[in-house]
C-alpha cells in the first residue's frame, strides 16, 4: 500500500467519523452475535430470515449459545446452519424432530430446536412429528409454514390451500384429488406430550414482536422439562406464489390466516401466553 | 477363573453394550432381534445411566441415532432384514457426515416380509453400500454368541478411530441361539466429547456443524476423495479373518458367520475320509481380505464358498482369486441352514472327482 492510498483512507475515515450517524447514542438495532455475517440465501421477502433472527436473538437474550443445539431439515431452510452460529445437524427430510430427539436424549441439559417447513414436517416426516409431539421431549419446534414446497420450485405442500395454485395443482388444489389442507398444529396441540402450542406470524412489527416471545418461550419451557414447545410461523413464499413481497404478505394475510388463525392453540397454566397478534 | 455364563446371542450382545459403557439405544422391534431392546429396557438406565429408547419406526430410530451419535456419544440400534433397509437413508447421511455408531443387523430371509428365519441375504445390502452414494461400512461378522459380545466393544472401538459406522452382521440362529460366553468387564460411560461433536459452542471454538450436503461439485468431490481414502486405510488396517485348517488344504471352504461353523464340521467329515478341507472365515466383510485369499488359492485346487443365500460374498471370492482356481457355490436361502453332509457332498461332487 503507497502513501497515497493511506491518505486517502485516511481522509475518508475522517470523513465517514465527522459524518457519522452510527454512534452508540444512536444506537437502535444491532445484529446478534448468534447470526453470522454470511447473507442469507432467502429471497426478497421471505420470512425465514426474521424467524432465523428471532431464534438467534433468543438464545442471545437467554445466553444459552454455548448449550444450544439446533436440528436444519430440508427444504429452504437447508442452510440455515451458515447463519446460525450456533452447533447444527442438518437432517435428513422430514427427521429433524427424530434427530433433535437422539440429540436431546443423551443431552437432557441441553437446549435443543429443530426448524422445518410444511413439506417436512407435515407431510413426510408426520410419523416422527406427531411421536416427537406425544413423547413430550423437551425440545422446541419451529414450523415454517408458508403452503408451499420452496427448494424444489413451487409444488404443492399438505398445507396449501384449497384452490391455491402451485406446480402440481396447476389449476389450484382440489379437495376430491388431493384432499383438504392439514392443520398439522391443531392436531399436535391435542397431545398430552405437548407443553406449549402456539401459531405466529413475522409479517409485521407487532407479530414479529409476538413471535419472539413464543421462541422464547419455547427455549426457557425446556428447563422445565414439562414436555414440547411447539410454534408455527405463518409465512409467506413470494417466489413461489408469484407474488412481490408486499403482495405475498397482503394474500397471506388475507388468506392464510383465515385458514390458519394466529394465537396461543395451548398455553401452560401459570405460563405468559404470547398473546394473538394481528 | 474367569465366569461364564449361558446367553442367547440377542441378550449376550446387549448386555455387551451395557458392558462397553454405551450412551443410548435406539430401536424399534423386529424378529428375530427384539430380545436386544427387551434386554436393555429391563436395567440399563439403573445400571450406567444409558438411554434407551424404543421409536416409533426404524426411521425414527437410525435418525435419533444420528443426532445422538452426532454429541459424541457411544450409541447403537438394532434391526432386521427388513428394518435396516428402512434405515439406509439415515445410514447415508451418517456415513457422509461421519459419524461413529454401532449398527446391528441380526439378518432373516428375504426379499420383502420374507421370512423370520436366519439368512445372510444382506451381505451385498451391508458391505455394498445400501443406501445412496459412495460410502463403506466397516461391517464384522461374528461366528459365535461370544463373538457377538467382543464384536460390541470392537465395534464401538473402530467407530470412533474411524469416525464411521460399523456394522454387526448376524443372524437369526446366532442371535436366538444359547452358547456359553464370557463377559468382559464394565466399562465407564465417557464423559469427555470430541471436538467434532455438536454439544453447545462455547466462545472459544467455532460451531460445529454435521451435514452431507455440499452443493458446490468440487466440494462434494473433495468429501468423497476424503471418505474414499478413508476407507483405503481401514483396508490396509483393519481386516480380520480366522484360518481354520488351511495349511495343508488342498480345498477351502469360505464361509462367514455361522456358516463358517457348520463348515468345520463338514471339514472334519472330509478329513475323516481323507479328503485334505480347510476352512477360510472372514471376520471383516468390509474391509474383505482379498489379498489373503488371493494368496490362499496358489496352494489348493479349489474354493467352495457357502453361503444363506443365492451367491453375494461368492462375488468377492471371485474378485480375490480372479480366475486363479475354480470357485464353486452352495447357497441355501429362504431361512434354511446348510448341513455339513450337503456341504461334503458338494465338495465331493465338484472337486473329489478331479483330484482322484
Amino acid at each position: 500500500m503507497n502513501e497515497k492510498t493511506m491518505t486517502e483512507e485516511q481522509h475518508y475515515a475522517d470523513v465517514i467519523a465527522e459524518e457519522s450517524i452510527c454512534t452508540n447514542e444512536n444506537l437502535v438495532f444491532e445484529k446478534t452475535n448468534v447470526l453470522t455475517d454470511t447473507p442469507m440465501h432467502y429471497c426478497p421477502g421471505c420470512g425465514h430470515g426474521v424467524a432465523h433472527r428471532l431464534i438467534a436473538e433468543a438464545i442471545d437474550e437467554l445466553d444459552i449459545q454455548d448449550k444450544t443445539i439446533g436440528v436444519a431439515p430440508v427444504g429452504c431452510s437447508v442452510f440455515m446452519y451458515n447463519y446460525m452460529d450456533i452447533d447444527m445437524t442438518e437432517a435428513p427430510h422430514g427427521r429433524a424432530s427424530a434427530v433433535a430427539t437422539g440429540i436431546k436424549r443423551v443431552l437432557p441439559d441441553k437446549y435443543v430446536f429443530s426448524y422445518q417447513g410444511d413439506g417436512d414436517l407435515a407431510a413426510i416426516g408426520t410419523g416422527e412429528t406427531i411421536h416427537t409431539c406425544n413423547r413430550g421431549e423437551n425440545i422446541l419446534i419451529v414450523f415454517i409454514n408458508n403452503g408451499i414446497y420452496g427448494m424444489t420450485g413451487g409444488q404443492m405442500a399438505p398445507t396449501t390451500l384449497v384452490g391455491m395454485k402451485t406446480t402440481t395443482t396447476p389449476f389450484g388444489r382440489e379437495v376430491e384429488v388431493m384432499g383438504n389442507p392439514l392443520k398439522i398444529t391443531e392436531l399436535i396441540a391435542q397431545l398430552p406430550g405437548v407443553y406449549y402450542c402456539t401459531r405466529v406470524a413475522v409479517n409485521n412489527p407487532v407479530n414479529v414482536r409476538r413471535a419472539k416471545k413464543a421462541i422464547l418461550n419455547g427455549f426457557k419451557y425446556q428447563e422445565l422439562k414439562k414436555g414440547l414447545s411447539f410454534v408455527e410461523v405463518v409465512s409467506n413464499c413470494p417466489s413461489n406464489w408469484k407474488m412481490t413481497p408486499v403482495e405475498s404478505n397482503k394474500w397471506m394475510e388475507e388468506n392464510m390466516f383465515a385458514f390458519y388463525p394466529l394465537g396461543d392453540l395451548k398455553v401452560p397454566a401459570n405460563q405468559p401466553a404470547a398473546g394473538k397478534g394481528e | 477363573m474367569k465366569e461364564l455364563k449361558l446367553m442367547k446371542g440377542n441378550e449376550a450382545l446387549a448386555e455387551a453394550a451395557i458392558l462397553a459403557g454405551c450412551d443410548g439405544y435406539f430401536g424399534y422391534p423386529i424378529t428375530p432381534q427384539s430380545e436386544i431392546l427387551e434386554y436393555l429396557t429391563q436395567d440399563a438406565r439403573k445400571r450406567t445411566g444409558m438411554v434407551v429408547l424404543q421409536a416409533e419406526s426404524e426411521v425414527a430410530a437410525i435418525n435419533m441415532i444420528y443426532g445422538a451419535a452426532g454429541t459424541g456419544k457411544k450409541v447403537m440400534t438394532s434391526s432386521s432384514s427388513p428394518g435396516i433397509s428402512l434405515m439406509q437413508e439415515g445410514i447415508s447421511y451418517i456415513a457422509c457426515a461421519e459419524l461413529p455408531c454401532l449398527l446391528v443387523n441380526v439378518v432373516r430371509g428375504g426379499p420383502g416380509l420374507g421370512t423370520i428365519q436366519p439368512s445372510q441375504g444382506d451381505y451385498f445390502q451391508a458391505v455394498k453400500g445400501g443406501g445412496h452414494g459412495d460410502y463403506k461400512l466397516i461391517v464384522l461378522a461374528p461366528s459365535t454368541v461370544q463373538e457377538m459380545v467382543d464384536h460390541v466393544k470392537l465395534g464401538f472401538d473402530l467407530a470412533f478411530k474411524w469416525r464411521n459406522p460399523v456394522m454387526i452382521l448376524t443372524d437369526g440362529a446366532l442371535g436366538q441361539m444359547m452358547e456359553k460366553v464370557e463377559l468382559p468387564p464394565q466399562l465407564p460411560r465417557s464423559t469427555e466429547a470430541p471436538a467434532w461433536a455438536t454439544v453447545g459452542k462455547p466462545k472459544t471454538r467455532e460451531r460445529n456443524i454435521l451435514t452431507s450436503l455440499h452443493i458446490e461439485p468440487d466440494k462434494m468431490q473433495g468429501i468423497n476423495l476424503h471418505l474414499q481414502k478413508k476407507y483405503r486405510d481401514i483396508e490396509k488396517e483393519e481386516i480380520r479373518f480366522e484360518k481354520f485348517e488351511c495349511d495343508d488344504a488342498e480345498i477351502i471352504l469360505v464361509a462367514f458367520g455361522l456358516v463358517a461353523r457348520i463348515c468345520q464340521k463338514a471339514a472334519q467329515l472330509a478329513r475323516e475320509k481323507g479328503i485334505k478341507v480347510g476352512v477360510f472365515r472372514p471376520i471383516t466383510l468390509f474391509p474383505y481380505p482379498y489379498n489373503v485369499l488371493n494368496k490362499l488359492a496358489d496352494q489348493v485346487k479349489g474354493f467352495l464358498t457357502v453361503e444363506m443365500n443365492a451367491g453375494q460374498m461368492v462375488e468377492d471370492v471371485r474378485l480375490a482369486v480372479n480366475g486363479k482356481i475354480p470357485i464353486e457355490f452352495l447357497g441355501r436361502m429362504g431361512g434354511i441352514i446348510p448341513t455339513p453332509e450337503e456341504i461334503l457332498h458338494k465338495l465331493e461332487e465338484k472337486f473329489v472327482g478331479e483330484m482322484v
